[in-house]
């Protein structure tokens, strides 16, 4: 039953995909990419990753749908078509294609339990986390504290991206005789029902995110959903009451010092390790039972990522939203 | 039944290959970014595959006091781990990706690569 799903799903991606190539009007690709990316988060589902396909859910349909619309409203609706012969790209295409093909004969079949994939350290993740860190998600332990220094690099490149969309784009709208956008309120205000069911809903994205955030020690969830998962509801929010109102909220200066101090949140729970005696991030010299240090580090860590996560992500709906009324 | 093993594996090659398609045969940059996102998505999937275990379950620890006859397996949490940060960390420079086609935009007033590249030369 499971392989059928399987299948089905990912036929169901690939014509998506076919689909997003195909089709000449981008306001119709971008909401194919949002089915495409609830239909992989579907598939990560059956596939047991459901901290992968909670993301990829919060990210894939809602964030990055959004920052892509935002994009197209600024520039063109349409693509052209290419002046240029893509023959030579099919060839291409293709060819790769059939050497990669021939590269999956070796790679054991899906599912296999002893593939060379589970023979190296996912052994020892499986059956020494619990004991050696403590949370029932392994993927909280992996990602909290196995992997700590790949998952602070990773934050810092999402802080980073946020300060290049911030260099290129700026937060701020500016002030320069945009009179002509008084009389026209481009909110979805007017709408009764999107702004009633959106009134009931954002409490409730919100309380989720918090839960998320959390619970990710116990259940999927942790820092980079749960940021997300916020942001979404403060997107929504500016979707439905215009961005003015949602700056005065979450201001863009509030939202630059959040991102900030949550990636220092996480590299000074590292220094905090060196201080007390220990490694970079080595969590349990942080309490007196290696185990509550493990807890304590995993908690805060995965605040500071989803403080960070959440800022970032909110900055990068304001800079694009902003871009709007400038250039308009 | 041999091709059901590997199937995962080739849908996600032809993912890959068709984002790989809109990235080299589109003149239009949002185009190019979502075929991006279709190849990274068709990555994501070949690491969650590999790390999935036939009959396993989502690596979250079972509290054996309540399920004490099942036998767990989990699937490997590691590719988790990797992907789930990958996500976020690619709509990220999606993101700065779709801010450097808006200031092209504003400055070329266009986002065809073709009509950009005509505008260049004749400068």
């Amino acid at each position: 039953m499971e392989t059928v799903i399987n299948i089905v799903l990912l036929t169901f991606l690939c014509i998506t995909a076919l689909a997003i190539v195909q089709i000449r009007k981008l306001f119709c690709a971008i909401m194919l990419m949002g089915i495409f990316s609830l239909l992989s988060a579907c598939l990560f589902v059956t596939m047991d990753a459901v901290d992968v396909a909670f993301t990829e859910a919060a990210v894939g349909s809602g964030i990055s749908t959004i920052l892509l619309l935002g994009a197209m409203t600024l520039t063109s609706i349409d693509e052209k078509r290419p002046s240029y012969q893509s023959l030579i790209a099919i060839l291409v295409v293709v060819v790769t294609g059939a050497i990669l093909v021939y590269g999956t004969m070796d790679i054991p079949p899906f599912g296999t339990p002893d593939a060379p994939i589970h023979r190296h350290v996912a052994l020892r993740y499986i059956q020494q986390s619990p004991i050696e860190v403590g949370p029932p998600n392994m993927v909280t332990s992996v990602l909290a504290s196995y992997r700590g220094y790949d998952t602070l690099g990773e934050t810092a490149v999402i802080f980073t991206a946020g300060i290049a969309l911030v260099a290129l784009l700026g937060t701020y709208r500016r002030k320069t005789g945009s009179a002509p956008q008084k009389d026209k309120p481009s909110t979805l205000n007017d709408h009764l029902v999107l702004s009633i069911v959106s009134k009931m809903f954002i409490p409730l994205i919100l309380l989720f995110g918090l839960y998320v955030q959390f619970h990710g020690d116990y259940g999927p969830g942790g820092g980079f959903q749960a940021g997300v998962i916020f942001a979404s509801g403060i997107i929504l929010y500016a979707l439905i009451f215009g961005v003015d109102k949602a700056m005065r909220v979450i201001s863009p200066s509030a939202l630059r010092l959040l991102s900030a101090a949550g990636l220092l949140l996480f590299g000074g729970v590292g220094l905090m390790c060196i201080i007390n005696g220990g490694n970079f991030l080595d969590y349990n010299t942080l309490a007196q039972r290696p185990i509550d240090g493990q807890h304590l580090g995993i908690f805060l860590i995965e605040l500071g990522v989803g403080i960070t996560v959440f800022a970032i992500m909110v900055m990068m709906f304001y800079a694009f939203s902003n871009r709007k009324g400038r250039s308009a | 039944m041999s091709w059901i093993g590997h199937y995962n594996y080739w849908a996600a090659i032809v993912l890959m290959m068709l984002g790989f398609y809109v990235v080299i045969s589109r003149g239009n940059l949002i185009k190019k970014l979502i075929g991006l996102n279709i190849f990274s998505t068709s990555v994501f999937l070949l690491y969650i595959s590999m790390g999935k275990i036939k009959d396993a379950t989502a690596p979250i620890l079972v509290d054996s006091t309540l399920a004490p006859t099942t036998v767990q397996v989990y699937s490997n949490p590691l590719p988790h781990v990797l992907i789930l940060t990958a996500i976020v960390v690619g709509v990220a420079t999606t993101a700065v990706g779709l801010a450097l086609t808006v200031r092209i935009h504003e400055r070329y007033g266009t986002i065809e690569e073709d009509e950009i590249r005509a505008k260049d030369d004749s400068l």
